[in-house]
């Protein structure tokens, strides 16, 4: 008889860590493709529409990078919590409070030309985000709670409290009763990039905090303590490394560059706050930290895949008349496989007889 | 290599010899590439411990196979094949073990039972399915001289009834007294099958290594006269954090520079916790219960304590002393961060000291990237000690060192911790290792149920051990 049976590698395979995010995206355009033939449609179209035609044009290229750009930011920051096994599942949140923190003082001084407005906002969106995530770090690191169970469920009190806020105080008094605050002034908003395109300076900022990631989480003394603690805490307790110093670190991070995100959101494509602020960046950017297999090139590579995953589904909505939840079906099926996947670095699946 | 029936059979050999893979295939746990057993004279297939089992071979493992929660008839009846029925189990423990004289009460909860009666009711286990042949993978690391003794009793008694005993062990003393037949294995082959009880300790030993093992050299100590101890405790008392670890209570020693201070006792009698409110992963509040060349010490955490010059060698070289999957380079930062400038590291100074320590302490690995678990555990822990002398520590604490390491590894690293207090330095042992702690310490004491005993004489350490 023949049984599969899995075995543990001696070491993990090193074509397997490049190679399981590539299996995980191959298996998942099989599933689109499936999918596109259930739904009877030519799969070679729902490809094309999903991932050609949106970058067949400069306005699609922009708005390419307009989505990758909160998408690799979150992550970058989740990314530094994550390798300490600090699992930040608040950045939706996060990002709302850095957005709402970075509109009250849009509101307040946007109408002036002043230029310390935009960087005043940027704080306001990085201290709104930290302190979102203080909670769940304070609560962990003083009463031992789960970081996932108080990030996820400050997600929903976050999106409770801009509701809250867009009906009630912050509400635009000229806005006919729709609950969104007013347009930010222009000082207040993030200057394009390309004349006539929406994406904006946002994009360059991602990439220089790209940079300092990688040097935090590459080369810094810091980065290799917390990695450390997330992979060995007895070996962490053992060198004297900090656990609270990582749990405040990972958390607030991941905050910051939510927060930020958020800021650049409001001040960027939206420019005033609405009901809802992010078609799920905050989740999405989980998947993006774990396609790239927690390293900034591939966080970046990850965040242009699912940015063109957004963009494919918004077309496919339109030209096919697809429903919504189909970007959200593949999206799932990509990190589904992605961590099915992963095993395949550490294990071998071997055809035995017996 | 073969075994026959009655006879009790060593199979000898360093870490890594092939000893236990030997045992796994005989024991149906691993599948042999090539070649053929026979049992009673036809050739078997033994594809699953079950399939031990049925044909009669019983394994008694290093580490046990127990459930710490429930009673040792339960434990015993969940292994049995056939109908679970307690009250004949129970009927069978008491039956079995006063034929072999293996005193265990079948309704004790596991837990409360120290490790030489778990590896009685290890051993009982295996005998109830009344083996043809069973194998013990190193039954006595954990024991006492005094329980080394009645294990020999029954392991005597089971041969003289017609069983077949394998026994690994790498203890040339015990092989010596107890076993008929020794089997050498070197490198994955056998060197050769001998009696014993004609060869010399030092003789096994060679064929083992391969090469002779040169003796420890052991200068006296310096005379400590009446200077401020390096590490002194006063009446340190505490609670375990885990429910089933044991408390200190007025664990009081003093030790000074120049001399190595054994303490001797079974792990699970206070060991890791005094390792850990030493080492500093534990933080106490009143700071004066220890003092380290005079300093009080005992609320500073681990960083701050290795900064005053405390090294720790931990008894867990994975995932405490090293982290396994980085490497060396990387865990040589765990405890050393002069390659730190500017909060960044500097790898290629990193990579320097790393290789230092490679070359000095003659750790065989393929380089400062090498992971820490691609080490065999003899070399790991050169690496460690080396990593913590390089600190140039007033203090060094070390537990169990050379816990499943090969023969001339062990012997490198006792012959470097003699060398670094005759240097200087103050040297702490925790150790189950009898043989160890007399080779090397100069002062003994025992750590029995959380109580430090006064330095006694080393006659008196085995008795003590059992609570005598």
């Amino acid at each position: 008889m023949i049984h599969l049976s899995i075995e543990k590698r001696p070491a993990p395979s090193p074509l397997m860590r490049i190679g399981a995010p590539l299996i995980a995206v191959g298996v998942t355009l099989l599933v689109g493709i499936v999918l596109a033939l259930v739904l009877g449609l030519d799969p070679l179209i729902l490809l094309r529409v999903l991932f050609v035609d949106p970058l067949s044009s400069a306005n699609g290229i922009s708005e390419w990078l307009l989505k990758a750009s909160p998408l690799i930011l979150i992550a970058l920051g989740l990314t530094i919590g994550f390798r300490a096994n600090i699992w930040n599942i608040g950045a939706e949140g996060m990002f709302t409070i850095g957005a709402i923190a970075a509109a009250l003082v849009a509101l307040r001084f946007g109408e002036g030309a002043a230029i310390w407005v935009l960087p005043a906002m940027a704080l306001a969106g990085m201290l709104g985000g930290m302190a979102w995530a203080a909670i769940p770090a304070f609560l962990k690191t003083k009463a031992n709670t789960s970081e996932i169970l108080v990030t996820l469920m400050l997600n929903y009190v976050a999106a409770l409290l801009l509701s809250y806020l867009i009906n009630g105080p912050m509400r635009d008094p000229n806005g006919f009763n729709y609950p969104q605050t007013a347009n930010f002034g222009p000082a207040a908003l993030l200057p394009s990039l390309v004349d006539g395109l929406r994406v904006n300076i946002s994009i360059l900022f991602t990439l220089a905090l790209a940079g300092l990631t990688w040097v935090f989480l590459t080369k810094s003394f810091l980065g290799f303590k917390m990695r450390v603690g997330g992979i060995a805490p007895a070996a962490a307790g053992y060198a004297g490394f900090s656990e609270s110093q990582s749990v405040w670190l990972g958390l607030l991070a991941g905050g910051a560059a939510s927060g930020l995100a958020g800021m650049m959101e409001a001040a960027g494509p939206l420019g005033q706050l609405i009901p809802v602020l992010s078609p799920g960046y905050g989740f999405a950017a989980i998947i993006v930290a774990f396609i790239g297999r927690l390293t900034v090139p591939g966080i970046v590579l990850g965040g242009l895949l699912l940015a063109l995953l957004y963009l494919g589904g918004e077309q496919a909505q339109m030209t096919l008349n697809l429903p919504a939840s189909l970007t959200r079906s593949i999206e799932g099926a990509l990190l589904f496989f992605l961590l099915a996947a992963d095993g395949l670095t550490q294990f071998r699946v071997r055809l035995r007889r017996s | 290599m073969e075994v026959a029936p009655g006879e009790i059979h060593a199979v000898l050999g360093e870490n890594g010899a092939g000893k236990s893979t030997l045992m796994k295939i005989v024991a149906g746990v691993v599948q042999a590439d090539a070649g053929t057993i026979l049992w009673n004279g036809a050739p078997v297939q033994i594809p699953t411990p079950a399939a031990a089992r049925r044909l009669g071979i019983g394994m008694v493992h290093q580490h046990f196979s127990l459930f710490e929660s429930i009673s040792v008839t339960e434990n015993i009846a969940v292994a049995l094949d056939g109908k679970f029925d307690l009250a004949r189990t129970r009927r069978q423990i008491i039956e079995t073990a006063s034929r072999y004289g293996l005193p265990v009460d079948p309704d004790r909860l596991l837990h409360h039972l120290s490790v030489g009666e778990r590896q009685r009711v290890e051993i009982l286990r295996a005998l109830l399915q009344t083996p043809q042949l069973l194998i013990l993978d190193e039954p006595t690391s954990v024991l006492t001289p005094q329980a080394v003794e009645s294990l020999f009793a029954v392991l005597r008694r089971v041969a003289d009834e017609g069983c077949a005993i394998l026994y690994i062990s790498h203890k040339l003393d015990e092989i010596r007294t107890l076993c008929h037949r020794a089997t050498v294995l070197r490198g994955g082959r056998v060197v050769g099958t001998v009696d014993p009880t004609e060869q010399s300790a030092a003789e096994l030993a060679h064929m083992m290594v391969g090469t002779a093992v040169p003796p420890i050299c052991h200068d006296p100590p310096v005379g400590a006269g009446d200077r401020t101890p390096i590490l002194e405790l006063a009446g340190l008392s505490a609670r375990a954090d885990d429910p089933f670890g044991t408390d200190l209570e007025d664990v009081a020693l003093s030790l000074h520079e120049g001399e190595i201070l054994g303490i001797a006792g079974i792990s699970g009698n206070g060991q890791s916790e005094l390792l850990s409110i030493l080492s500093g992963e534990r933080v106490l509040t009143d700071a004066d219960m220890i003092r380290l060349d005079g300093k009080p010490i005992a609320d500073l955490g681990a960083a701050a304590r290795r900064r005053l010059g405390l090294g720790y060698i931990p008894e867990e070289r994975l995932g405490r002393g090293a982290v396994p999957t980085m490497s060396l380079a990387e865990n040589y930062l765990l405890t050393q961060d002069d390659s730190v400038k500017h909060g960044l590291i500097d790898r290629s100074i990193l990579r320097d000291q790393t290789s230092a320590i490679i070359e000095r302490f003659d750790v065989k690995c393929s380089g400062p990237g090498a992971t820490a678990r691609s080490l065999s555990g003899g070399n790991l822990q050169k690496f460690i000690v080396g990593r913590e002398i390089s600190l140039a520590p007033k203090l060094l604490i070390v537990a169990q060192p050379s816990w499943g390491v090969d023969i001339a590894a062990a012997r490198f690293i006792r012959q470097t911790l003699i060398d670094l207090s005759r240097a200087g330095t103050a040297v702490l042992v925790i150790s189950e290792e009898l043989d160890e702690l007399f080779e090397i310490a100069d002062r003994l004491m025992v750590l029995y149920q959380g109580r430090l005993s006064p330095v006694r004489e080393r006659s008196q350490i085995g008795l003590m051990m059992a609570g005598a």
